[in-house]
């Protein structure tokens, strides 16, 4: 159970998709100019990466190393298709608003990769839990992304207006441009912080031997 | 001949397909470091991509919509794509070798890449006609190509500049890629 944990919890911050990886950028950029197209996206490659993740690691022995690209790809195009066809179905608006980027989920480098790297090689349960981690993963950074996009570039969240009528929102954030500059400084910002964690670890670590030799100077 | 050029530069700099649409990022900032692979890379797009969407344009409109089958669309267009380029890499590596050394690692990278599939899915979306769909694949490869060496002329220069740390490397060119976005805004009212 802590092994399916680790496994699913890796791709919410460690090994995050978006931030860490920088992988699968376009939607990240494209649809996120409100918190709800852009919740859509990551829910939709959370059901596409997850169910191609079940789906390879089922097919894992029986699929030729040779052929293995091409029968992924098939797998996570049939997929699409149907998250496609439920959204056209269901949420006819939400699917309009997705535009071309629904379709070029199949091309996701972050679907394929978990694939290759890792459903490939691991049973069911954890593949499952892979795919449903980095899925959770990219949804939380989606979330991110559009929240700050909506809040500044139009004053609301979901709709709703937060900074009250005298605010004039700054366009350019829901405009690619804001989009472009505003993952520039999250990804500076999420190696900052990583970067001062490992300096912790290491001064702790640095800590951790010099009062080890301290103790075994004053026995000896 | 007027609606021909007006697609063509739509396709180029007014609905720039990197700065604007955000289509082919990862191959955008993965090769931009770099001038003369930038060059290289973006031949290599331009040309597949126009290839890629006649290929597609005749199996939409003669295969898939005469069965019933454009639901079909994204998974029949994808295993199109994957497997002309892989072709198309048999084909140079066999016939020119000189080629191969140059383009054949490019070649690798596009074979799966949202430009070379959204490209041909835009064409089919917006039902253009055969002789449309070529001149907008052209432009947009055009387009892509532009977005990449500019990128690329900026990048050798800013390795000269004192960047903070945590900016450094992909931050930074993201912030570039804002600026260039930000010049080709300015294009929106010209059509």
């Amino acid at each position: 159970m802590k092994e399916h944990w680790k496994i699913f919890s890796k791709g919410l911050i460690e090994e995050n998709p978006i931030f860490i990886l920088a992988l699968s950028l376009c939607p990240a950029l494209a649809v996120t100019t409100t918190v709800v197209n852009g919740l859509t996206m990551g829910l939709t490659v959370t059901f596409v990466i997850t169910t191609n993740n079940v789906v390879v690691s089922l097919v894992r022995h029986w699929v030729n190393p040779k052929v293995r690209v091409p029968v992924y790809i098939t797998s996570i195009a049939t997929i699409v298709t149907v998250a496609q066809l439920v959204l056209q179905a269901y949420f006819p608006v939400l699917y309009k608003a997705m535009g071309i980027y629904l379709a070029l989920v199949v091309v996701f480098a972050i679907i394929l990769a978990r694939a290759e790297v890792f459903a490939s090689k691991n049973g069911v349960l954890k593949s499952f839990c892979d795919g449903f981690g980095m899925g959770c993963g990219f949804t939380l950074a989606m979330l991110v992304i559009s929240v700050i996009r909506e809040l500044i570039g139009a004053g609301t969240i979901l709709g709703i207006p937060v900074f009250g009528e005298s605010y004039s929102p700054m366009l350019m954030m829901v405009l690619p441009p804001g989009a472009f500059i505003l993952i520039g400084y999250l990804v500076a910002g999420t190696k900052t912080l990583l970067a001062k964690r490992e300096a912790a670890r290491r001064e702790q670590e640095r800590l951790a031997k010099t009062s080890l030799v301290q103790e075994r100077e004053v026995l000896n | 001949m007027a609606d021909y050029l007006a697609l063509f530069v739509g396709a180029v700099i007014i609905n720039n397909f990197v700065l604007t649409k955000f289509l082919g990022l990862c191959i955008f900032f993965g090769i931009s470091k770099n001038l003369s692979a930038s060059v290289g890379m973006g031949m290599a797009v331009t040309s597949v991509m126009t290839m890629s969407s006649i290929l597609a344009w005749v199996v939409y409109f003669f295969v898939l919509q005469p069965l019933g089958l454009t639901f079909l669309t994204t998974i029949v267009f994808v295993v199109l794509t994957a497997s002309f380029v892989q072709l198309l890499e048999l084909v140079i590596k066999k016939q020119a070798p000189a080629l191969y050394n140059m383009w054949g690692i490019y070649l690798l990278l596009i074979a799966t890449n949202c430009i070379v599939l959204a490209v041909p899915i835009l064409n089919v979306e917006n039902s253009y006609s055969f002789l449309k769909s070529i001149v907008f694949a052209i432009g947009s490869g055009i387009g892509f190509a532009l977005a990449l060496i500019l990128m690329a002329s900026l990048r050798e220069k800013l390795a000269y500049a004192d960047v903070p740390k945590p900016l450094q490397g992909i931050g930074i060119a993201f912030i570039l890629a804002g600026m260039l976005s930000l010049a080709f805004l300015g294009f929106s009212g010209m059509l």
